[in-house]
């Protein structure tokens, strides 16, 4: 690690090229909240209809760059963005497009649940009705909530309100509310922080269903959760030596790769700190 | 850890835990005391409450709940030394004026909350508007009326309109005070949750931000209506009163509960004076009515 600090002055993660195609093609070059340097220098692909799993210490940016995939960080003011997240072909970042309509591509599953204040029924369809869904949409929130693993325990109570279930019910439903559109591609934040080990497998279980027509990115803290689900894992740390607390990519591959073989030192010390 | 060990008990060495309720120690009588007192207080705070209910109801229920309510509640008001009469006009003025009052102060108080809750809670407009609201609150209202008085009735004259108008100079800041404060409790995820699945700023206030807050919302409306329909001194100026059915909403003046009120209680005939009473047992019944509205919709159901 010194030996290639020395060589290149600041550490660049070697480029990870996927196999398989990839849907996003996200490259960091800088990400700044106001004049803090959050992340810098990360090549991160997101292939398609796997589960990319996003690890690292606190702090060290995983959120940021996930919620740069959809431009949710645009909603804070201090927030820049340099590089360039290309979808098909298109620069998500560049100036004619509509972050509006990239996160109806582009859905987002958050770490606390965060269901409306409305019927569960209502919570399932509110994106449908906000892309003016003109088919059956009982059979769509249906579905939907078939594949949240949610249905059998609220189809007899449809008309109560989102915030009547439990934690775990709440997460589910809304995992169910972000795929009843069919977005291309889903970006979970620590979805299983607020949830119990039982909720969590059912959600881990869905993730692995979820990935068979779904493009997944998830972060999570918990390296068990990581080597279940995820096909290929990024891991980041923090970079203190240039005196700010910058995140950066440090290694990114196959999962089995990352956590039985890494290839620097950074990775084998986070994750057998965090197995041991 | 050696020092730790020296401060632990060894648990033989604990006495059993008292867990009976002592009486006579000196921390329950205080509590005993304590208690008594706030209690002996919240009872005097109500004493006046309950003795105006009381007097409304005996004197005012007598004309009121009698065979001739219908007469009291639709006649015109009587003049000098007529028998019967009642206030029907002054019944409907008050509430066409509050009916105006809330077609203003609502829309414009529903958007300023908008912004100063949603669109940009810390810009330098929102801070003076959230300031100048909340000492709006304490406008003395028959400011209102001098106000709309020179705004309007010294070129337009006396109307039900201007007196809406000066109620709703009372109303915009409950309104909008009230309404800022039930959209700023619909929580950050709910609008991040609404952002993610691809909502405008628009459909975010419209479609999570706007019914999520409602219930706070329509409890400020009623509240702020409930104020409204007991004011007088704003409708001194602006509406002044009238003997007569209310017919145009501009261009004459018109009859109110207060007014009505004001006007008959200084007179030296019992007739007038038990009307008096009667008009004003209707005024409360009605702001109590819009209170008890208030709290029905403000209770959260889940
Ligand atoms: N809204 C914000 N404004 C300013 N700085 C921020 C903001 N959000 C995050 N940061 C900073 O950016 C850095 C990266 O934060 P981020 O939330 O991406 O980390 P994380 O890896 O997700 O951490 P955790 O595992 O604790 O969730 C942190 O130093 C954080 O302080
Ligand atoms: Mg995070």
């Amino acid at each position: 690690m010194s030996a290639l600090q020395e060589k290149s002055q600041v550490f660049v993660a070697e480029p990870f090229q996927p196999e398989s195609d990839t849907v996003i093609d996200c490259a960091v070059n800088k990400i700044y909240y106001g004049d803090f340097l959050a992340v810098r220098d990360s090549v991160v692909p997101i292939e398609k209809k796997k589960i990319t799993g996003f690890i690292g210490p606190s702090g060290c940016g995983k959120s940021t760059v996930l919620r740069s995939l959809n431009r949710m960080n645009d909603l804070i003011d201090i927030f820049r963005f340099e590089g360039s997240v290309m979808y098909h072909g298109q620069d998500i970042y560049a100036k004619k497009v509509d972050p509006v309509v990239v996160r109806r591509y582009i859905g987002m599953v958050f770490q606390q649940p965060n269901p409306f204040s409305m019927s569960i029924y209502d919570n399932v369809a509110f994106g449908l009705r906000l892309n003016k869904y003109k088919g059956n949409m009982d059979e769509r929130v249906e579905t939907a909530l078939k594949h949240a693993a949610l249905w059998k325990e609220v189809k007899d109570k449809l008309k109560n309100s989102g915030l009547s279930l439990s934690g775990g019910q709440q997460q589910r439903l809304c995992i169910a509310r972000a795929v009843a559109t069919e977005p291309d591609v889903l970006l979970m934040d620590e979805p299983c922080s607020a949830l119990d080990p039982i909720a969590t497998r059912m959600v881990e279980e869905l993730m692995l269903q979820l990935k068979e027509n779904y493009t997944l990115a998830l972060v999570t803290h918990n390296m068990q959760q990581a080597t279940r689900v995820a096909d290929t894992t990024a891991f980041f740390s923090v970079d203190i030596s240039q005196g700010g607390r910058t995140g950066y990519l440090v290694e990114m591959g196959p999962t089995q790769q990352v956590f039985e073989a890494p290839r620097e030192s950074l990775t084998k010390d986070y994750i057998s700190g965090q197995f041991s | 850890m050696d020092d730790n060990a020296q401060n632990l008990i060894v648990d033989s060495a604990r006495p059993t835990p008292q867990l009976s309720r002592k009486m006579m120690e000196p921390r329950a009588l205080r509590n005993t005391l304590l208690t008594g007192i706030t209690w002996a207080f919240a009872i005097i705070a109500s004493i006046p409450l309950f003795s105006v209910i009381y007097m409304l109801l005996a004197r005012g229920g007598s004309r009121l709940f009698s065979s001739g309510f219908v007469e009291v509640l639709t006649a015109l008001p009587p003049a000098g030394l007529q028998q019967g009469g009642g206030f029907g006009n002054a019944i409907v003025g008050t509430l066409v004026m509050v009916l105006i009052a809330s077609a203003i102060s609502v829309p414009f108080g529903l958007m300023a909350a908008v912004y100063l809750s949603v669109l940009d809670p810390q810009s330098r407009l929102a801070r003076a508007t959230r300031l100048l609201t909340k000492t709006m609150t304490g406008f003395p209202s028959i400011l209102a009326g001098v106000f709309v008085y020179a705004i309007l009735v010294t070129s337009f004259g006396y109307s039900a309109l201007a007196g809406g108008v000066a109620l709703s100079v009372l109303m915009l800041p409950t309104v909008v005070l009230a309404a800022e404060e039930a959209m700023r409790q619909v929580p950050q995820k709910m609008k991040d949750a609404a952002y993610g699945m691809g909502c405008t700023r628009t459909q975010v206030v419209t479609k999570v931000v706007l019914p999520t807050g409602l219930p706070g919302i329509l409890t400020g409306i009623m509240l702020a209506i409930a104020g409204a329909a007991g004011e007088s001194a704003p409708l001194l100026f602006t509406a002044l009163f009238s003997n007569y059915h209310l017919e145009h909403l501009s261009g004459e003046p018109a009859a109110s509960l207060s007014i009505l009120i004001y006007n008959f209680s200084g007179m030296p005939f019992a007739n007038q004076l038990e009307l008096a009473w009667a008009a004003s047992l209707v005024l409360v019944l009605i702001v109590l009515a819009f209170n008890i509205v208030a709290r029905l919709i403000g209770t959260p159901k889940i």
